[in-house]
């Protein structure tokens, strides 16, 4: 792994541009796996902010375009919700 | 793609790249195939727990030695895995089930597996939010543990490249040559792979392999059954450190992720037979309502994540592991019923060594996991499973 760099690009597991072009250096170019071993997308904004953007950085770094790499699945709920609402024990704030 | 190999691997979970790797450490010339990307078939779905608390001593003793695997895992492939041994604590509601722990514990004892009966105090000194009101007593074994099952496959993986082995991703075999009952390769969508040993790895999709090279797939009966998790939003480390369980309670568990501190919820409800993998609401609303029993300041924690895979079941519980005698060269892993991921170093070493020396120093009981027990109706004592 590289030095953690300052262009955070998941900001809910605090993944840097660093991190995912080194690890697109090494050879890892799937997102499927970029995703997993970074974390990223997997935070509470399910991949909002991030997903978008690494897939610019897949393509520029590997020649793709951006519309051959596919979206990871989307996991439900698409947003946070407190356990106890959905247990039925508590009000939505 | 290379048009020929001496081992070709079918599927790229936990079990089929631990195999890979250990036979290009034995000097195999392997080439593992997998129809998705590596792990994405159950491993990467898994609660990544790993434990040796089972009821039978041929699952004990495969896992006390695996334990010891994972211990060294890290170091051996030379990338994180991030295991830990946090440890397994099971908890009693009824006075039978503190009874039918002391009977698991000697059990465990007499293997060499330091569970031990423990108050519902010393639950909650291991465990601080545990709701321990309800429990009689815990079966506690600190050296059981977690990893992580994106790191492990990608690390398995990563070696058995560098030891010279081949890795195809999305690649599906679509079917594997016999002549006279003899393996000859597999065909993939991709090209033609000849080899004399194909070793069947799909762990849910292992029966569709088998059907592949003629035998019935009722032959070996691994069934898929869908099981969920839920993820919590990163909570403090050090809250729910180890896996618990009421297994009173629907076989209800959780444990915080060894890697960002969220929650994994699991549950008994199952489904299937299928190959269907969408995440049910019906599952959420069912494993919160046990978490928040367990645990019932999880109430103000956030579901950031909800996700399902297979436990590849087979009707007894216990993977079917080794050699299929009536196509020679024709080899199973599979089958595992949700204990894959702990059981992988192991069972790769074990598979490798059977296949290069025809013998292996794992204390895997052949026996136990004969492939051709369920033909002759002979059934194992369930394999302790849950969720």
């Amino acid at each position: 792994m590289s030095e953690k760099g300052e262009k955070i690009i998941c900001r809910c597991n605090d993944v840097t541009l660093e991190e995912i072009e080194a690890l697109i250096d090494q050879g890892v170019t799937d997102i499927e796996t970029i995703k997993r071993l970074l974390r990223v997308g997997m935070g509470p904004c399910q991949g909002r902010t991030c997903i978008p953007m690494i897939i610019s950085i897949i393509a520029r770094k590997t020649g793709k375009k951006p519309d051959e790499i596919k979206l990871p699945t989307t996991r439900i709920p698409v947003r946070p919700v407190p356990a106890g609402v959905l247990v039925g024990e508590m009000d939505e704030e | 793609m290379k048009s020929k190999a001496e081992v070709v691997v079918i599927g790229g979970g936990s079990t089929g790249t631990s195999i890979a790797y250990h036979l290009a450490k034995l000097g195999v010339d392997v080439v593992l195939v997998e129809k998705g990307y590596l792990g994405s078939g159950s491993t990467f779905r898994c609660a990544t727990g790993i434990r040796q608390q089972f009821t039978d001593e041929a699952n004990i003793k495969l896992q006390r030695y695996n334990i010891e695997r994972w211990k060294k895992l890290s170091e051996e492939l030379e990338y994180d895995v991030n295991f830990k041994q946090t440890g397994y604590l099971f908890l009693a509601t009824t006075e039978e089930e503190v009874e039918a722990f002391k009977e698991n514990i000697k059990l465990h004892n007499k293997f060499d597996v330091p569970t031990r009966l423990i108050s519902p105090e010393e639950a909650k000194e291991i465990v601080p939010p545990l709701n321990v009101d309800e429990f009689l007593a815990g079966q506690w074994n600190p050296t059981d543990g977690k990893a992580n099952p994106f790191k492990t496959v990608f690390a398995f993986a990563r070696k058995a490249k560098e030891l010279g082995a081949e890795i195809y991703e999305y690649t599906e075999v679509i079917d594997v040559i016999a002549e006279n009952n003899e393996v000859k390769g597999v065909k993939t969508d991709k090209g033609t792979i000849k080899a004399d040993v194909v070793i069947n790895a799909a762990n849910a999709w292992a029966p569709i392999i088998n059907e592949m090279v003629g035998l019935d797939k009722e032959f070996i009966p691994i069934k898929p059954y869908k099981h969920q998790l839920v993820k919590t939003e990163p909570l403090k480390e050090g809250q729910i450190d180890p896996l618990v369980c009421p297994p009173a309670w629907n076989d209800s568990y959780l444990l915080q992720d060894g890697e960002d501190g969220g929650v994994l919820c699991g549950t008994g409800l199952e489904y299937g037979p299928t190959y269907d993998m969408t995440a049910t609401y019906e599952f959420l609303r069912e494993v919160l309502k046990w978490a928040t029993k367990i645990v019932p300041a999880l109430k103000y924690a956030h579901v950031i994540r909800q996700w399902a895979g297979f436990y590849a079941k087979t009707p007894d519980s216990n993977p079917a592991i080794g050699k299929i005698n009536y196509i020679d060269g024709f080899y199973i892993a599979a089958g595992f019923s949700g204990h894959g991921f702990m059981m992988a170093p192991g069972v790769g070493e074990a598979m490798a060594e059977l296949i290069v020396k025809g013998e292996t120093k794992v204390p895997l009981d052949w026996d136990w996991y004969d492939p051709h027990r369920f033909e002759r109706g002979e059934l194992r004592s369930a394999a302790f499973q849950i969720g």
